[in-house]
């Protein structure tokens, strides 16, 4: 009988540390400006690529290390800590696209396909959401019709991460295939690479913050890809792309922690800055308990999501506990950011000091990949049974 | 007991919202923002039809109207736009300290050319960590006919001399509450202004920092008494608090207004987003702070106009605003989902500026401690 052991592996710390080390070394110095110009930092994720972050929890055979999925969480907690764009680019490419041509993908598809993103060489970018599918994800328009030994895909997706990297090289889409004689739609998984004959990088979106972070829309306008970048099951597209996403929502839940953390690191700073003295600190109590209330929040977001992730690794299920890690920690960050700003004050406003940055940032996450609505709605579904 | 405005409120409301509607254009108020850019050509307009400096007195170029009628104004143009809002609403920034304490000759001098779009005024107070805000290391030297100021200050709205500047500063040679009210003249030179860098909200509100190296202002430039500047900034942070919660009211109505109208647009599983339980208890919390936030302000205005000295209100409704904007603006974004994130749908920009309206002016004591000083008494 397993028992239970709050403790990581050897392995699991050596990942840790490792991530912790680069991210506050190579990450943090460099992600004011990364945030101010918009470049997307090339070198930083070649970096990654070469420390093997990408590839943590595939196999050796794929270029991976072997590792399992609650390293691959706690890298992204870590890198997110120093900046939240990369740990957003390593939850897509990895937790998802990668992920989903590890589990669904053909031998060919692997080799084709999986390798080069574990490596790092390329990075995914996942295409759900469009214009009038949002939250209502199966309401997408897009369509991929068979003409002989080709998809012609006609439609758009919006809110794609990544997609507009120099080296991002695919886009797994969910596309209407056919109609059956009901009527009934059905909706496949499709691999779209981005050099497809009629496949367009739409516009850049200006958002509040994020600009590190690659947002695009993409078009297809009679796009072409051949037969066999079909992944996985033709009559299961919509609910291939979930099953993944379960795994995404542990990142996006070790995502926010890395961001609160960083948070409290920044209310850590300021209590050390404005109290002259132990004694002094502790004789106030609005910030000494404000801080404590934002390290227990830490905390938790961090034990929710490394147990959807150890859940995972054994192959049992995790629906509850992705969804409970992504709703809680998420709006956790939002808080925890909004309350360290507001500690802050006006020297916290200036572009200059991070937590104006955080702040931005954190309350993205509660969107993203589900708004909170809906991991209460897969929350109250999956208890009532 | 009447909660009802009386006509002329209502006029002026009604003329400050029908200005805002016409005159905020979403697409310049979206350039003004990038490059964070004080809104000129409709802060002229409103100085123009006499929104600005409503609550001086007529032979200043005011309408001898209430803090309440200013509260109104500010609310709404923060409703129609938070960052045109703010903008506009501290146009008049530390003119009050003037307009309350000032002489007839002061008052002359500075306020008209605030009303008419002449000049805007401005308030230096905020010093390098600085955590109470009665404490300045800015000094001011006596001599024969007037002051000299020595020292620096930060974050100052309107700072850059292009209109009258009120600066508070310690009187050198006296004890910690022997503090003096100096206006700085317009287009002074001698000051070294340096622009504020860039930040997350009321980007269109000018910042700057400033640099006072033997400047000299002449004694006519005193307000009031020597000694008297801890007592009138008392009484203008009251004021200014009232301001600034009538911010935070406009910008949640504004945030809310926004989110209102794209979910009775937004059509997800097949209905209306305004269908969803989800949705709709959120919008009923929101318009719910928002009345109780409006109720506190409009009772903390009427309390300053009538002199009563009761500024618990004052306190309560800050925290309560700024708590309420921020909490109503990210409902909002919320409600927009994935769109609310993007720069265009201008929500993003009203969560922004709802996060400043509790920092600003805020220094030291919190409005909880106020409160809590006030409705605890001594022990």
């Amino acid at each position: 009988m397993e028992k239970m052991d709050f403790d990581l592996t050897g392995e699991q710390k050596r990942i840790r540390e490792i991530c912790r080390k680069f991210a506050a070394e190579v990450i943090a110095p460099r992600a004011k400006e990364m945030e101010r110009t918009g470049e997307y930092p090339y070198d930083i994720i070649a970096q990654m690529a070469s420390l093997g972050i990408m590839g943590i929890p595939f196999p050796k055979e794929y270029g991976g290390g072997g590792g399992d999925w609650v390293s691959m969480h706690l890298c992204i907690e870590e890198i997110s800590r120093g900046d939240v764009s990369l740990g957003s680019l390593l939850d897509v490419t990895t937790s998802l696209v990668a992920n989903e041509i590890y589990t669904l993908g053909t031998e060919e598809q692997k080799q084709k396909w999986l390798i080069p993103l574990v490596q790092g060489e390329e990075i995914g970018a996942f295409g759900l959401t469009e214009p009038d599918a949002g939250s209502d994800a199966a309401a997408l328009k897009t369509t991929a019709v068979l003409e002989g030994e080709e998809w012609v895909i006609n439609g758009s997706k919006q809110f794609i991460t990544n997609i507009g990297l120099d080296n991002a090289s695919i886009v797994i889409i969910t596309a209407k295939t056919r109609i059956e004689g009901d009527g009934k739609e059905i909706i496949s998984t499709l691999i779209v690479s981005k050099d497809a004959p009629g496949f367009t990088l739409g516009q850049r979106y200006e958002k509040m913050a994020f600009h590190a972070s690659a947002t695009h829309e993409v078009f297809f306008d009679d796009c072409r890809v051949p037969k066999d970048y079909l992944l996985g099951d033709i009559y299961k597209g919509l609910a291939q792309h979930f099953s993944v996403l379960q795994t995404g929502r542990i990142s996006v839940a070790a995502i926010s922690t890395g961001l609160a953390q960083a948070c409290l690191d920044e209310a850590l700073a300021y209590a050390k800055q404005r109290y002259q003295s132990r004694q002094s600190f502790l004789e106030s109590q609005t910030i000494p308990f404000k801080i404590a209330d934002i390290a227990t929040m830490v905390e938790l977001s961090r034990m929710i999501y490394l147990k959807a992730a150890w859940l995972k690794d054994r192959g049992k299920d995790y629906t509850l506990e992705a969804h409970f890690a992504k709703l809680f920690a998420t709006e956790t960050a939002k808080k925890i950011a909004s309350d360290v700003f507001n500690l802050y004050g006006l020297s916290g406003c200036l572009d200059e000091n991070p937590i104006s940055r955080y702040f931005k940032v954190a309350k993205l996450f509660e969107i993203v990949e589900g708004t909170s609505e809906m991991q209460k709605l897969i929350i109250a579904r999956e208890l009532l049974g | 007991m009447d909660f009802d405005l009386n006509e002329e409120q209502i006029d002026i409301q009604k003329a400050a919202r029908e200005f805002a509607q016409g005159e905020f254009d979403p697409d310049q108020a979206l350039d003004l923002e990038r490059n964070a850019q004080f809104p000129l050509s409709i802060w002229k307009k409103a100085c123009k039809l006499g929104f600005i400096g409503l609550h001086f007195p007529k032979k200043y170029g005011g309408q001898d109207l209430g803090l309440l009628e200013n509260v109104l104004v500010i609310e709404e143009f923060c409703r129609r736009h938070s960052g045109v809002g703010m903008a506009l609403g501290l146009s008049d920034f530390g003119s009050e300290m003037i307009l309350r304490f000032g002489n007839d000759d002061q008052k002359r001098k500075h306020l008209p050319q605030i009303v008419i779009g002449e000049s805007t005024s401005s308030l230096a107070y905020i010093e390098k960590d600085q955590t109470n805000e009665f404490f300045f290391k800015t000094i001011a030297t006596r001599d024969d006919h007037g002051y000299v100021i020595n020292g620096n200050k930060l974050f100052v709205v309107n700072g850059t001399l292009s209109g009258p500047m009120v600066v508070l500063c310690q009187l050198n040679g006296s004890g910690p509450e022997e503090q003096v009210a100096l206006i700085v003249e317009k287009n002074s030179q001698g000051p070294i202004v340096s622009l504020t860098g860039s930040r997350v909200g009321m980007r269109m509100v000018p910042m700057v920092s400033i640099t006072f190296n033997d400047l000299w202002v002449s004694q006519k430039n005193l307000i009031g008494d020597e000694g008297c500047g801890q007592f009138q900034f008392t009484n203008f942070l009251n004021e200014m608090r009232i301001e600034a919660a009538a911010m935070g009211v406009g910008i949640a109505q504004g945030a809310f207004d926004l989110a209102l109208t794209y979910s009775k647009q937004r059509m997800q599983f097949c209905k209306k987003i305004a269908s969803f339980e989800a949705i709709r208890n959120r919008l009923a919390d929101m318009a719910t702070q928002i009345e109780m936030a409006k109720l506190l302000t409009y009772k903390a205005a009427w309390d300053f106009d009538r002199n009563t000295g009761n500024v618990l209100f004052t306190y309560m409704a800050k925290m309560a605003s700024a708590e309420t904007a921020f909490e109503v603006a990210d409902d909002a974004l919320h409600i927009f989902g994935g769109y609310g994130y993007i720069v265009e749908n201008q929500i993003e920009h009203f969560y922004r500026d709802a996060r400043m309206v509790n920092i600003f002016g805020e220094l030291g004591r919190t409005q909880k401690n106020l409160i809590a000083d006030k409705v605890i008494g001594k022990i």
